[in-house]
């Protein structure tokens, strides 16, 4: 299986290849249109600020690329908060796949502190709509995942899991081929190794 | 709900985990990437390594050391030991470090903590606090506990919190090392005064002090090296413990 990790400006992309590499998963670090089109997986990870990594992906002609993937791509962090629509982080307009603008926390009370960082739970409520089926969480409970953010993406049509902080938000999204995670599966221990497998055995 | 972190902090010293008492006397505890991946296979919530090497050489055995780490580890860890550039900074995160914490370069310089945020986010940001409390005043020292200043414990962590740092590690000297139980008065004054998150760290003892430092201390995490180490305390059974006391834990 080809495993292509989009290669750009945003931080902290080498704990997913590094993720991939203890699974026995040799990824591609690339920002070739034709790598990232002939893969099997697409992973789009990162740490960063929204209108700089939008800024290169235009570019390099990137958008346009991730827009017309239509192998199984997962967001991860940044990588979720670029496919929504809009960011409020630098006022930018992003990749459009998720129908959703993404927003800054504000806080409500003195524990809120920003950003949102550590270990939280993730919920599926049948109230919500949301099921442990969703393929990425195939047979998880409320597991803890490790999240690292400022900005979210409120609960909507393409929300997969929640989590709650200061009040819910988009925990991990998908539609149609494109998978997202707001937390770091490749930080979050054996649970986030188990998104990681369920995504590549997709 | 956000879970209270546990997290094991590794000292490495020429490639080895060593553990002070008060700052001072070492002892061997072993290699750290091994127990690293040992503390996360037990369910620690992060990890911190701090370098204690003063050569050149094992500046470079330490930066192998961090490479490893994140090769081989699947949770979050910080870097801290010597950072006084932003170069150094930029080293550490090359090498996969999550965060990177600060300690005298900041007090000799504030102006650090403004540059490692705008080049990096203030989530890499961990500004660590060594202080010590005589006559009721609490004041920060320098080099690992052996120079005192005359920055104010509670002064300095809120221009530390204004300039943007992401969190910060608080290590009491009267505390470090008694195994007595943390801080919690003046961390919980810490918690009510600032707006980023606090790392409790120095006087794990016992699992009681955990709930503590949690529940009395306000404390997002805390941090402890040597009962870990030394296998006073199992991370598992701290873990099942704190849940039992009502205390948001990862298990």
């Amino acid at each position: 299986m080809k495993v292509a990790v989009v290669k750009y400006n945003a931080g902290n992309i080498f704990s997913v290849v590094h993720a991939l590499k203890r699974m026995g998963v040799e990824p591609l670090l690339t920002d070739s249109p034709q790598e990232l089109r002939s893969a099997d997986k697409v992973i789009f990870p990162g740490q960063g600020e929204a209108s700089n990594a939008m800024h290169y992906l235009r570019q390099r002609g990137l958008d346009e690329v991730i827009r017309s993937l239509t192998q199984p791509v997962l967001g991860i962090c940044i990588g979720q908060q670029l496919l929504c629509r809009h960011s409020e982080e630098g006022d930018v307009d992003c990749l459009g796949i998720f129908d959703a603008d993404v927003k800054r926390f504000v806080p409500l009370r003195h524990e809120d502190k920003i950003p949102h960082m550590g270990w939280n739970s993730l919920s599926f409520s049948a109230e919500d709509g949301l099921l442990p089926t969703a393929p990425l969480f195939q047979g998880m409970g409320e597991e803890y995942v490790y999240f690292v953010h400022s900005y979210y993406v409120p609960v909507c049509r393409e929300t997969a899991a929640i989590t709650e902080y200061i009040h819910p938000f988009s925990a991990a999204m998908q539609k149609d081929n494109f998978f997202a995670t707001q937390f770091h599966p490749e930080k979050s221990g054996k649970v986030g190794q188990q998104i990681i497998h369920n995504f590549l055995s997709l | 709900m956000l879970a209270k972190r546990i997290i094991p902090c590794l000292d490495v010293k020429d490639g080895q985990t060593v553990k002070g008492t008060n700052f001072l006397q070492l002892r061997q505890a072993g290699d750290p990437v091994e127990l690293g991946k040992v503390y996360s296979t037990q369910g620690a919530d992060e990890l911190v390594f701090l370098d204690i090497t003063a050569s050149h050489e094992g500046r470079k055995t330490f930066t192998d050391m961090v490479q490893k780490v994140a090769a081989e580890v699947d949770i979050p860890f910080t870097v801290g030991g010597g950072i006084s550039e932003l170069r150094d900074v930029e080293r550490m995160l090359n090498a996969g470090a999550d965060k990177i914490s600060v300690n005298s370069a900041a007090l000799r310089r504030p102006e650090l903590i403004d540059e490692i945020v705008r080049h990096f986010g203030s989530q890499v940001c961990v500004v660590a606090i060594d202080a010590q409390q005589k006559n009721g005043e609490w004041t920060c020292f320098l080099n690992g506990g052996r120079i005192p200043t005359d920055r104010n414990l509670f002064d300095w962590a809120r221009e530390v919190n204004d300039r943007g740092a992401g969190e910060i590690l608080f290590t009491s000297m009267n505390h470090d090392g008694v195994k007595q139980g943390f801080a919690c008065d003046a961390l919980s004054r810490l918690a009510s005064e600032l707006t980023i998150p606090v790392i409790a760290s120095g006087g794990a003892g016992k699992m009681e002090d955990f709930r503590d430092v949690f529940l009395c201390g306000q404390a997002d995490a805390a941090l402890a090296a040597s009962v870990f180490h030394f296998g006073q305390i199992s991370i598992p059974e701290l873990k099942e413990y704190l849940r039992n006391e009502r205390i948001n834990i990862r298990i």
